[in-house]
């Protein structure tokens, strides 16, 4: 610390969900040290403790408005796992449509109404890219949202069909889903995809799907968004933007990875210093060091030295990022190694990985509509033990989501959750290493005058935070 | 979140057709950390004009009434300060959802972090603002109910507000606007015909009726659920599974399982709201004897099995 050390508390923070504080230590027009806080505790572990287990799928899902669906089904892979039962074919496909479709309508909304807005920010006027930048992303009015929240509305009928509603479904059980599909049903499932591809082809990638969901590359990258004038498409209106702000060397994370894996698609993993190794779930432990927690689930306000209601997650002592990118890296992705493998990820690398996977999400969405088999099973009974344990991993829009859930005498005796926030957002630990975030501001400039220096938030912006989750 | 869907439209456009421009959004708006707290500021003092406040989620009180469970980020201030200051400026206080409205689900179990609604605890009169909080325009505390509530119920009740001629007249006794609570989500239920020969569900995925075993509180939970839909097609009975009675307080603690019918001697006890019981039972038991195979079988499908009979064509 220099004699020149100023301290900023930037609060609250727009357009993450939930509520979210950072102070940080600014020396030289540079964040030296970081702490992030979340000012909100809830409860809901305190809340599920001495309920019949299934109620969990009730409780969970009202976690989050953005993340119901991931905690619905991470609350019924609990208790798949403590039942022992698995869902029919029918039955993880209808499921895995209903989580594709709330990780895809989540990448775009943090896209389009989330992250982008910034740059339509006055402090840019007069970046080549701005005048294209305010027409597309000004917050409330941009023609982009005019197009793609509809689009999204519209293609959450999907949820509709599948789940009931959205957010706060019942439709996922251990044993399957809810909502069978007749043949008419299925046809309409392909039409709404079909319009959502629409949408994006046109608007957000101007181009096709599979072209974008190829991108195998840095340089591939970099020729397709050569390949057309920056304003054509908006994520190549980003990419043209990242590489003028150099939003590549902004916001580096620690380089470790973690992913519970998803949909088949994508394996659970590992990757720490560029190397992979398996994921084992008990290697997870919770540090509380700087948290107002006394114990697992246990507040306690008047903590020495805690300045966040969020714990500290860490794998094998290690402070680990999650998310798109981390889904990626892990999955051995060639692309994602690549803009890895230089910055240890960066702000664009997240953004980048986020947006490919919306379009291999869709695509493979459409191939799971079309296995759907009408007038067979999509749900098996899953009486429960009991007394039995489970864990319940998923992949949130955001990255790994945990429950780890024990029942006795029929009740539920103790219930964890580790949301992908909690992860990314954590606070440091009894090494007095910070967590990502926290990792990842420290080196970002602050340009003189700023309250809320607009770097830091594309920082923060760049993990998609769920606050609410994270402090559940 | 619900709401950004609002009329496939998103909230915005859909608040827009009204002449209702946000102030100030979470989730939308450009204004963070200071700038935002500029916006709150005005408002809490008068020098922003704010015709209505809409506050999601519980406030939370504790521990010990310090409010230090949830202070708002920047300021140090408890949450339960910024709304308590704000709605008394705002011309209409609404509180959008269950949790809001009544408490909701931090309030169940044990309610770990004394959390209540902005006029009600409950089913309670009360809350933060207290029982007798009316706004600039008059108006008690609007409970815009459900968890989550329906998008059109937020964005139909504040363009109401907007045309004028709102008053306590378009609430129900808990606060919640008639337009919604005057229905019952069982109403125009997809599953009405096994309801009607109480032709049931057991288990999940079965076509039939959820009321019987599978904990179903439709006939008592105020809503028109089934006649709008959701999400373009759907509806909790539509999609499988059962009504929870969301848009009530309490429903964060049933007394039973969610997805159980809790019975005494083999009656359920939630039965709808104002039949007598008698009644419901000698129905039941006659519509039970009358139900066609049909009706019956595909009531423990997850797809038709038997189609409805055709009569052959006559023949000249």
């Amino acid at each position: 610390m220099t004699a020149t050390t100023s301290r900023l508390i930037v609060g609250p923070f727009n357009r993450v969900e939930g509520d979210l504080e950072v102070t940080l230590d600014i020396a030289d027009g540079i964040v030296r040290e970081a702490r992030v806080t979340a000012p909100l505790y809830r409860g809901f572990e305190q809340i599920l403790a001495g309920r019949p287990p299934e109620d969990a799928l009730v409780i969970a899902p009202r976690i989050c408005g953005i993340c119901s669906v991931s905690q619905s089904a991470a609350a019924a892979r609990a208790l798949a796992a403590i039942a022992e039962v698995e869902p029919p074919p029918n039955g993880r496909l209808a499921a895995d449509l209903v989580l594709a479709a709330e990780n895809a309508a989540d990448h775009l909304t943090h896209f389009v109404l989330f992250f982008m807005p910034d740059f339509a920010r006055t402090v840019y006027a007069g970046r080549p890219w701005h005048e294209a930048a305010l027409r597309r992303f000004a917050a409330n009015a941009s023609e982009a949202s005019r197009v793609l929240v509809p689009a999204r509305a519209r293609f959450l009928h999907l949820m509709g069909l599948l789940a009931g509603k959205w957010p706060h479904s019942l439709a996922l059980q251990p044993g399957g889903t809810t909502k069978s599909v007749d043949p008419g049903e299925r046809v309409r499932l392909l039409a709404i995809l079909a319009e959502f591809r629409e949408a994006l082809e046109n608007v957000l990638f101007a181009d096709r799907l599979e072209a974008i969901a190829a991108l195998s590359s840095l340089s591939a990258l970099e020729a397709w968004a050569d390949a057309a004038p920056r304003d054509k498409g908006d994520f190549r209106l980003f990419l043209h933007i990242s590489r003028d702000l150099g939003l590549d060397r902004l916001g580096h994370g620690p380089g470790t990875f973690l992913s519970h894996g998803s949909f088949g698609l994508w394996p659970a993993g590992v990757v720490m210093g560029g190397k992979a190794q398996p994921y084992d779930p008990a290697q997870v432990a919770e540090d509380l060091t700087h948290s107002w927690m006394d114990g697992p689930t246990q507040p306690d306000a008047d903590k020495e030295g805690a300045y966040s209601w969020c714990k500290a997650p860490r794998l094998d002592g290690r402070v680990a990022e999650v998310g798109a990118l981390a889904r990626q890296v892990v999955a051995a992705d060639p692309l994602a190694r690549e803009l890895v493998a230089a910055s240890g990820g960066a702000v664009r690398d997240r953004v980048v990985m986020r947006m490919i996977e919306l379009a291999r999400l869709v695509i493979a969405m459409e191939g799971w509509v079309r296995q759907l088999r009408p007038a067979e099973p999509f749900c098996v009974e899953s009486p429960l033990p009991l007394r039995g344990a489970g864990i319940g991993l998923v992949e949130a829009a955001r990255g790994a989501l945990g429950h780890w859930m024990t029942i006795e005498a029929g009740s539920i005796r103790s219930y964890q959750i580790i949301a992908p926030t909690t992860w990314n957002f954590s606070p440091r630990d009894a090494a007095g290493i910070p967590g990502p975030l926290e990792q990842a501001l420290a080196g970002t400039p602050v340009q003189p005058g700023e309250t809320t220096p607009v770097a830091v938030q594309h920082v923060v912006r760049s993990f998609d935070p769920c606050m609410v989750c994270t402090v559940h | 979140m619900s709401a950004l869907a609002a009329d496939d439209v998103g909230l915005v456009r859909a608040l827009e057709r009204f002449n209702i421009r946000l102030l100030w959004h979470p989730s939308l708006s450009e204004e963070s950390g200071a700038e935002a707290l500029a916006v709150l500021q005005g408002a809490a003092d008068g020098s922003i004009r704010v015709d209505a406040l809409c506050v999601e989620g519980a406030v939370l009180t504790g521990p010990n009434g310090t409010g230090r469970f949830q202070l708002l980020s920047g300021t140090g201030k408890p949450v339960s300060a910024w709304v308590s200051a704000i709605a008394a400026r705002a011309g209409v206080v609404m509180a959008v959802g269950s949790c809001a409205a009544f408490g909701g689900i931090p309030t169940a179990t044990s309610n770990p972090t004394d959390a209540v609604g902005l006029a009600y605890a409950g089913a309670e009169a009360g809350g933060l603002l207290g029982a007798g909080f009316r706004s600039r325009a008059g108006l008690p505390v609007v409970n815009v109910a459900g968890c989550a509530p329906h998008p059109g119920w937020l964005v139909e009740t504040l363009a109401d507000l907007a045309l004028g001629g709102f008053d306590a007249g378009r609430l129900d006794s808990l606060g919640r606007p008639r337009a919604f609570a005057d229905h019952l989500a069982h109403h125009g239920c997809g599953r009405n015909e096994f309801y009607e020969f109480k032709a049931s569900a057991a288990k999940p995925s079965d076509r039939g009726c959820l009321m019987e075993n599978l904990g179903c509180k439709a006939t008592q939970a105020p809503g028109d659920c089934n006649i709008r839909r959701w999400n373009g097609y759907g509806s909790c009975t539509d999609g499988g599974f059962t009504c929870i009675n969301c848009t009530s307080p309490g429903f964060q603690d049933p007394g039973a399982p969610f997805q159980e019918t809790a019975k005494l001697a083999g009656i359920p006890v939630g039965l709808p709201v104002d039949m007598p019981k008698a009644w419901f039972v000698a129905l039941a038991a006659l519509s039970k004897s009358a139900t066609p195979p049909r009706v019956r079988t595909n009531a423990h499908a997850d797809h038709v099995v038997v189609p409805p009979a055709r009569k052959p064509p006559k023949t000249p």
